[in-house]
């Protein structure tokens, strides 16, 4: 292999190490975060025994998930019950693949951008693999061979399908604000004030719910609870399965999280850091620790939002999504293409 | 074999199988399954050819959209395994099994026999070539005829698959 | 090189997706199998469009998947409504029409 490639080779291998560390470790500790909040929220402590503040405790929830029993009922279709929760899981792990975390990064003497692939169709990419990850749950409703598995699914599908066109629309505005479909250039576009939110608004507030739906949380986790009433589609699952559904939902919000900081809140930008001329290391992680932080943010808001609000009946769920989002994400459009022509934008 | 051909006969092997199995599995969902799975790998091959918006598109709606419209309709009635392939062997199904491989002798033929263009046509690609913004350009200017008609076709398949999917109200 | 090979591999997808409709009788199935060949032929098109270096290929492509969409849609449409009425949607008991 020539130099080159095995440069190249080697960057991208630490680079998709570093990003999927990132992200199963956020998966992990997002389960504690969210204990310890809805502590907050609800006005007791969370878990705080397991080591200090309960730093331990998702170790020891992975621990116990890894010794329960793997019970496989008799009547479930084998193939495609198995496959669900990895196809339910691998879509938002490949879509981190394209977020840019910082800009680029002069190292050893070769310019490293910090995003683990650059595709030119960034975020079609994105929602391409939010497209495949309706199939995990959709399939695992129906392989489990159960009435109310096959409810869960369907209604779960019909939510994710249906917010899906309100959150491409929304992104309209922000592809045409930046002239590109590249998710850095999307960034770079925005520069370190003129982030999208306080251009398209709207656009921002129709992307925060679409995706709160999406990662089927917060108010919109009817398909979830009804695991917590009656049964839903991953009631026949158990041990790492029904782990590996709790991650993938956790790993869809991380990435929900990623992309709403990159199209609106101006990813990696950190205003007024060009005055400080630091040095371009230093100025390079700054920048990735204020993604991170504002990605954290996201994260909390999520948490937050799913301990304060109470949950959507599936007939108003599928009514905004249809009848109040869509509409708003064309008037962003017009909005939008309107503050173009005239200059504004 | 140099490595784009290792990739893309590897590809073209998934494509096929999973072609074969969308006809002869007997499940129907296995079907479909095994039919996202060939999308996919078309979607690939798009990619192969510097066709990355249709890359996109091609995952985005046919394999994310389209395809969970048959997983929809496969979980609404509720169709489990059956049908088993030969119960009567009509004289199509054999004609369809001898047929086949004469189809594919018939095309490949057709293939070889086109008019050769030589391998330096125009050269080099434009830069931006199958990009979004080419794609763009292109369906609002040479092509906007179609592209409207293509909408109102949407809007007209729209309603004729709500009306007659709807149940009677008697 | 591959643009020699891959409508060759195209043709294959076709004639499997061909003898999938004749040989299939469940008419999901058989949906599935027509939009086989339509991408069998949308590989074509792009086959053809990369070595060509023309764009009118893609803009095929774009609208055979358009079409494919508009047709899958209202083919299930069709499918659930006989559905409903007999219970089946095998193809060889929709012989009313039959001389």
């Amino acid at each position: 292999m020539e130099p080159s490639t095995l440069s190249l080779a080697i960057e991208s291998l630490v680079k998709v190490v570093f990003v999927v560390g990132l992200v199963m470790g956020g998966v992990t500790y997002m389960t504690w975060v969210e204990r310890r909040v809805a502590g907050i929220v609800q006005d007791r402590l969370g878990p705080n025994r397991v080591g200090p503040a309960g730093l331990l405790q998702p170790i020891a929830d992975g621990i116990k998930f890894l010794f329960k029993e793997d019970v496989v009922p008799p009547h479930v279709y084998k193939p495609l019950y198995i496959l669900a929760p990895a196809l339910s899981f691998v879509p938002s792990l490949v879509g981190t693949a394209v977020i840019p975390f910082g800009d680029s990064l002069h190292l050893f003497g070769r310019d490293i951008a910090l995003r683990v692939a650059d595709l030119n169709v960034g975020i079609l990419f994105i929602f391409a693999m939010s497209a495949m990850g309706v199939y995990g749950i959709a399939l695992a409703g129906w392989s489990s061979n159960n009435k109310y598995s096959l409810m869960g699914g369907l209604r779960s599908s019909a939510q994710l399908i249906s917010y899906e066109l309100a959150m491409g629309l929304s992104v309209v505005g922000v592809l045409m604000a930046a002239g590109s479909l590249r998710l850095n250039e999307i960034v770079a576009a925005q520069g370190e004030f003129r982030w999208n939110l306080w251009y398209q608004p709207l656009g921002a507030l129709v992307f925060l719910v679409a995706a709160f739906a999406e990662t089927n949380r917060a108010p919109f986790d009817l398909p979830e609870c009804e695991s917590e009433l009656v049964a839903g589609y991953h009631t026949e699952y158990s041990s790492m399965k029904f782990a590996m559904f709790m991650m993938a939902e956790y790993a869809n919000m991380i990435t929900a999280s990623a992309l709403m900081v990159t199209l609106f809140f101006g990813g990696w930008q950190v205003p007024g850091l060009a005055r400080l001329s630091l040095p371009p290391l230093a100025v390079s992680l700054v920048q990735v620790a204020a993604f991170l932080l504002k990605t954290g943010f996201f994260l909390f808001l999520y948490v937050w939002v799913r301990w304060t609000l109470p949950r959507f009946r599936f007939d108003q769920l599928m009514g905004l999504g249809w009848k109040a989002l869509l509409p708003l994400a064309v008037l962003n459009i017009f909005w939008t293409s309107w503050a173009i022509l005239s200059g504004w934008l | 074999m140099s490595s784009q051909m290792l990739v893309v006969n590897g590809i073209a092997f998934v494509a096929i199988f999973s072609a074969l199995m969308v006809v002869f599995h007997r499940n129907p969902m296995m079907s479909v399954v095994f039919l996202i799975v060939n999308l996919i790998c078309i979607a690939l091959f798009f990619l192969l050819l510097q066709a990355q918006f249709l890359f996109a598109i091609q995952i985005i709606i046919y394999a994310g959209a389209i395809m969970v419209l048959f997983v929809f309709v496969v979980m609404l009635l509720n169709l489990r395994q059956e049908e088993k392939l030969h119960p009567t062997w009509k004289i199509q199904r054999i004609l369809a099994f001898l047929g086949g491989p004469l189809l594919v002798g018939a095309l490949w033929t057709a293939l070889w026999h086109r008019s050769p263009s030589s391998e330096g046509f125009p050269g080099s690609f434009v830069s931006g070539f199958g990009s979004t913004e080419d794609m763009g350009r292109l369906l609002f200017s040479d092509y906007l005829f179609q592209f409207e008609a293509a909408s109102v076709l949407l809007v007209v398949a729209m309603i004729g698959a709500v009306i007659l999917a709807r149940r009677k109200e008697s | 090189m591959m643009t020699s090979f891959l409508p060759l591999v195209a043709a294959v997808l076709f004639s499997i997706g061909a003898v999938g409709v004749l040989v299939r009788r469940n008419a999901i199935v058989i949906l599935m199998c027509i939009e086989l060949m339509l991408n069998a032929v949308n590989l074509t098109f792009a086959s053809y469009s990369y070595e060509l270096r023309s764009m009118t290929g893609h803009i095929f492509i774009f609208f055979v998947m358009t079409v494919a969409a508009a047709e899958a849609a209202v083919g299930l449409g069709i499918v659930i409504a006989v559905f409903r009425k007999r219970q089946s949607a095998d193809v060889d008991e929709m012989n009313l029409m039959k001389w």
